[in-house]
């Protein structure tokens, strides 16, 4: 298997593009008042990592058969993931402002085929780790290079096929797998360390079979680092817990668990622009 | 006709390069000449329902065509969310195959017996379902299901049940099959009531009534056609099936009936809305539930 060939980006463009990525998002949400923006805040550096620093993609060909899948597990999330592929040159950034408009493409969660680049629509949490080792199964029998990477949330964790999954790819010695759990420790409605036993996640993951590595989840330089590093040479799949904070990058949304279902008004939105710097 | 499946999934796999079996840590020696050819296009996938069918989902997402197997029940409703969002959402050729349909394995109780799989599949858009009739029809079934391009449930027996079809029938899916013509009646059975439903018939013959029947197999997409002209050739339409009469054959049957006229009045066939509470084989559980083929041709004799 290839790893990743290409020169290790600048990881200062890197942190400049995942703020452009949280102002999409931002507006997005502000615009079709949707819900789950601090979700989706908190995987925006995951994702500038991968797609710029890891996946082995051609947004030019995104049916590839080649490419490495990005599976976006934490369906909730997904304007995060759009705005990702739209910056990356998938489709034209413009459509983001077409976000959750009826007969649209962009919907709150992505359906089948809706955009180029979206591998798996997703919702129901739980479902991309499977799909994803599938997927990674498949490249292994026909000779293709690609790998999995599967974003998952924290509480979507607590979802028995995850352990399933978990349980199977060491089985199989997969190593062109990557789940990475976007680590914020909220769900819905209260801490995710608290509403189940989550911790210790990275061990879980270490006792089912996996290469597992705590990282944290803002540091786009060492995210590049493991996510490049896969497979990592251990025979083993790799566990990624990304530590962050749910809300990254808004000072006032930053860890506050209401941003799970708030959307900001028009003040909110200006404050929060302008904290990244994007006015 | 797990015999059969495991014989026809090998010559299918022999063919196809694309075919890949998952199983659920059952058909411990039934798969062993598979395994033998192509072990790499074998997985046990262990107990694990959920996963498996959600590999299955990525293995056709990368070209391949899975095909998952395990106890009927196990294999739908234990995953039903992956079966619906994994691999009907998006409309992916993933084979799903419940063994021991029905009342097949009565003797194991009511986790094992599998009387409301194919109510919750039919539900599923853009899944097709497919309940073959004895072990000749299970091989062209599977043939077919492998070629379509899209989701399809078979739902298949055990072992040992008796043979109907004394050559190939011309099998496609969704045309029901006649296997014995009748003037007065007809038998319309899914799955592996077919042999009980052709005793009916010969009982019934006995009687005076001429009694068609029919291998109703793919119970999605019904075959519209043949109910038109049954409905409106016979007095009596029965469906036959080791089902819930809610939600399956006659379900579906029921369904097609409110949006059209007929001549003939529609009797269903099937076990009742209950779990079955006692001891006993398949043909104990039968007869329990009036799925012998006495019980069948006594139905439509009835006034």
């Amino acid at each position: 298997m290839t790893k990743s060939t290409t020169a290790a980006p600048d990881v200062k463009e890197l942190e400049l593009l995942a703020r452009r990525i949280r102002g999409k998002i931002l507006e997005m949400s502000y615009r079709a008042q949707t819900p789950h923006l601090a979700s989706q805040l908190s995987p925006v550096d995951i994702l500038v990592a991968a797609y710029w620093g890891a996946l082995s993609i051609d947004p030019k060909r995104p049916d590839d058969p080649e490419r490495d899948r990005f599976i976006f597990s934490k369906g909730h999330a997904v304007p995060a993931l759009y705005a990702t592929l739209a910056l990356r040159g998938f489709f034209p950034e413009a459509e983001l402002e077409r976000f959750n408009e009826a007969g649209g493409r962009l919907s709150e969660h992505g359906f089948p085929g809706c955009a180029p680049g979206v591998e798996l629509a997703t919702g129901s949490l739980g479902h991309g780790l499977p799909v994803g080792i599938g997927l990674a199964l498949g490249a292994r029998l026909l000779g293709r290079k690609s790998r999995s990477y599967v974003l998952m949330s924290d509480g979507e964790v607590e979802e028995g096929s995850v352990w399933e999954a978990a349980m199977f790819a060491p089985a199989r010695k997969l190593e062109t797998v990557a789940a990475i759990v976007d680590f914020n420790r909220w769900q819905a409605t209260g801490r995710s360390t608290e509403i189940m036993a989550l911790e210790p996640l990275a061990d879980k993951f270490k006792a089912f079979g996996w290469s597992a590595h705590s990282v944290n989840g803002h540091d786009i330089g060492a995210l590049v680092g493991l996510l490049r590093n896969v497979p990592d040479g251990s025979g083993k799949p790799v566990a990624i817990i990304a530590n962050t904070v749910k809300g990254k990058g808004v000072s006032f949304m930053e860890d506050d668990n209401n941003w799970h279902y708030r959307t900001p008004n028009a003040d909110e939105l200006a404050k929060a622009l302008g904290e990244l710097g994007l006015k | 006709m797990r015999n059969a499946f495991a014989s026809e999934v090998t010559a299918l796999a022999d063919k196809d390069e694309r075919l890949v079996l998952l199983m659920g840590d059952i058909g411990n020696k039934l798969f062993d000449n598979f395994k033998k050819k192509h072990p790499e296009r074998l997985f046990n996938c262990g107990v694990a329902e959920a996963n498996m069918t959600g590999v299955a989902a990525g293995l056709a997402l990368a070209g391949l065509r899975p095909i998952t197997y395990t106890i009927a029940p196990f294999n739908t409703t234990r995953c039903l969310e992956q079966i619906r969002v994994d691999v009907c959402y998006h409309a992916l050729p993933v084979v799903i195959v419940g063994v021991g349909g029905g009342l097949s394995y009565a003797n194991l109780g009511g986790t094992h017996q599998s009387c409301e799989d194919i109510a919750f599949l039919r539900m599923l858009p853009g899944m097709t379902v497919v309940c073959p009739g004895d072990a000749v029809e299970l091989r062209c079934a599977l043939r077919a299901a492998v070629a379509h391009d899209g989701p399809v449930y078979l739902r298949i027996g055990k072992k040992g049940e008796p043979v109907v079809h004394k050559s190939e029938p011309d099998f496609k899916l969704g045309r029901a099959l006649v296997v014995r013509p009748g003037k007065d009646v007809a038998l319309l059975s899914t799955g592996n009531m077919l042999p009980e439903a052709v005793g009916a018939a010969e009982r019934l013959a006995a009687a005076g009534v001429s009694a068609e029947v029919v291998s109703f197999h793919t119970v999605k997409p019904l075959d519209e056609a043949y109910l038109a002209q049954a409905f409106a050739r016979f007095t009596r339409v029965a469906t036959v099936e080791e089902h819930s009469v809610s939600g399956g054959l006659g379900g579906a049957v029921a369904e097609w009936l409110a949006d059209h006229s007929a001549k003939a009045r529609l009797i269903r066939i099937g076990t009742p809305d209950a779990f079955l509470h006692e001891a006993g084989e398949q043909e104990d559980a039968r007869r329990r539930f009036g799925l012998t083929a006495e019980a069948i041709a006594l139905r439509l004799v009835e006034k």
